[in-house]
């Protein structure tokens, strides 16, 4: 197996007496789109900082490619792209002239910054503004002109902090889009509050808590535990209780009024289908029959409440 | 480097800033002019006879020059206090530090930047005496070292002002701190010239103007000079430790 592109060992930072960061430990692999999911002030953003060089862990050590991000900076920091929470922007240049700005500190060769300008502009559809001043665009434009700013010498790695946050949902939709294009080239790291955006873009997810680390694992390993086994069911002329009970998988059996009730069965044996069967063979008049959906907000509110620290920390 | 150095000269002249700065400037100093040629020509008939009477450039090149140093001192600190203090407020310095760029990279480039605008407004302040050579002949060679005094300077100037902006997320706050310790630096051998005859006292070797002043006589003395990069590399190197430890603390 190849080395991960970037690695994170053991970080921590503090801030005073208040510890933002603890003992954190990941990896991101080429091509990968990693989620950080967290509440605010869960150490997002310190995390994020710290990937990106503005700020230096108190312990740990961070791999960029190969290069150590304390020992080569500068090589290291040629291996990202860094968007943070409020895009770094000149407002008084136009966005052509701030990106050219961008593709030559971060060392784009000469002959190809013209190049990189366009390919950016394009990607990030920004040819309607390119001689407009980023200071007269709006909140999404210039979080496009971000995003722009951070993949314009193609890093390996795009780190971008909440970049969704205080646009309104096209933009966000927009955004999302965007950032799915960047992972087709890029591996991307995302933090973010909102659950959904972890859910439609990354493959995998890292769920951070007061500075730790509480869940790493793939995205389908956490619809797993988001999958249910109970059903919502409705039937206009209900039969006792005990007959739905005596349904093959069905395990227990909630009346929630006269005509509603929850169904808990195991997950191997779905007793949809026999219910459906009986439903008509006895006239109950099915009127709802819902599988149940814990939302990621349930399994993220049940690892936090946890506090159960990931087992699957990758080492 | 030179790329952060060209992109803040140019953001600079973005600003109606530059523009306001450089206009008032000439203004103020082109009425000072008028007023030494003026003040040149009554008294011109009366010490034409004496033998080595000060001519024109000590008259009216190199108390304009004088003058221009303390409009200068003024000006420096509305300059420089942008320079860090602005992109922490704007929240625009990640750019730079996740860029593959060393710290004394920003630092000097930034530093390099303000400094050539600097650069640009003093040309702009030599035209006028070397407007002067029209009419009459004048001391070159002295007006030279008052030109190196000056430039001398305010590289100090900007080196001490980029220091104190990289110290607050306030650009006011940094102009204000930037304006008291030129002035005091300015005014320090006060307190050193009342001891008479002291030459190397403390107070008088730390002012500088001490070290502005021979030089507005023509002389370049090489101590003067080495005060001056002694300056610029303490507040530079200064400036650079701060950023460094801004990431750990």
């Amino acid at each position: 197996m190849n080395p991960p592109l970037l690695s994170a060992h053991s970080l921590s930072r503090s801030y005073g007496n208040h510890l933002a960061v603890s003992n954190v430990s990941f990896s991101v692999n080429k091509g990968e789109v990693l989620g950080f999911l967290g509440p605010n002030g869960a150490g997002k953003s310190t995390t994020m900082k710290m990937l990106s060089g503005n700020l230096a862990p108190h312990h740990g050590e961070i791999t960029i490619n190969g290069y150590d991000l304390i020992e080569n900076p500068k090589q290291a920091k040629a291996q990202i792209g860094f968007l943070p929470e409020q895009p770094p922007l000149y407002k008084e240049l136009s966005v052509v002239e701030f990106l050219n700005f961008c593709a030559r500190i971060n060392q784009v060769p000469r002959t190809k910054i013209n190049a990189a300008v366009d390919t950016v502009i394009q990607r990030c559809g920004l040819s309607d503004v390119t001689k407009r001043l980023i200071g007269h665009l709006s909140k999404g434009y210039q979080q496009r002109v971000g995003i722009a700013q951070a993949i314009i010498h193609t890093p390996s790695v795009v780190i971008l902090d909440e970049p969704t946050a205080g646009l309104d949902p096209i933009q966000i939709i927009e955004i999302r889009q965007l950032i799915r294009d960047i992972a087709t080239e890029h591996s991307v790291i995302l933090s973010t509050h909102i659950l959904p955006e972890v859910q439609t873009l990354c493959d995998r997810v890292q769920i951070i808590h007061q500075g730790q680390l509480l869940f790493n694992d793939t995205i389908e390993h956490l619809s797993q535990q988001m999958k249910t086994s109970s059903l919502l069911l409705e039937l206009s002329k209900p039969p006792v209780v005990e007959q739905l009970k005596q349904l093959t998988g069905v395990l227990a059996v909630e009346a929630l009024s006269t005509t509603q009730f929850r169904l808990h069965y195991h997950p191997d044996n779905n007793p949809t289908e026999s219910l459906l069967n009986q439903s008509v063979s006895q006239h109950w008049q099915l009127q709802q029959l819902t599988p149940e959906h814990h939302s990621l907000e349930d399994v993220f509110m049940k690892i936090i409440k946890n506090e159960k620290p990931s087992t699957e920390q990758v080492a | 480097m030179f790329t952060l150095a060209r992109y803040e000269l140019y953001r600079l002249f973005l600003s109606p800033l530059a523009w306001i700065i450089l206009a008032l400037s000439q203004l103020i100093l082109a009425y000072l002019f008028l007023t030494h040629i003026d003040y040149f020509v009554q008294i011109q008939p009366k010490i034409s006879a004496i033998p080595g009477a000060p001519g024109v450039t000590e008259l009216v090149a190199i108390p304009l020059l004088n003058n221009a140093a303390t409009v200068l001192l003024l000006i420096a600190p509305l300059v420089t206090m942008r320079l860090i203090a602005e992109e922490r407020r704007n929240e625009s310095f990640p750019l730079l530090i996740s860029a593959p760029l060393s710290v004394n990279q920003i630092v000097l480039g930034k530093y390099l930047g303000t400094f050539a605008f600097f650069l640009v407004l003093l040309i702009l302040i030599m035209l006028m005496p070397l407007s002067l050579l029209v009419a009459s002949p004048i001391d070159l060679s002295l007006l030279a070292a008052g030109f190196l005094g000056l430039v001398l300077l305010l590289a100090s100037f900007t080196a001490i002002g980029l220091f104190l902006s990289s110290l607050t997320k306030q650009p006011a706050i940094a102009g204000i701190t930037t304006f008291t310790i030129l002035f005091l630096l300015w005014i320090i051998d006060w307190a050193g010239s009342s001891q008479v005859g002291e030459q190397t006292s403390l107070f008088a070797w730390l002012s500088l103007l001490r070290h502005f002043e021979p030089m507005l006589q023509g002389e370049v003395h090489s101590s003067d000079i080495s005060y001056y990069l002694i300056v610029i590399g303490t507040f530079l190197l200064l400036t650079i430790r701060r950023l460094d430890s801004e990431r750990i603390n």
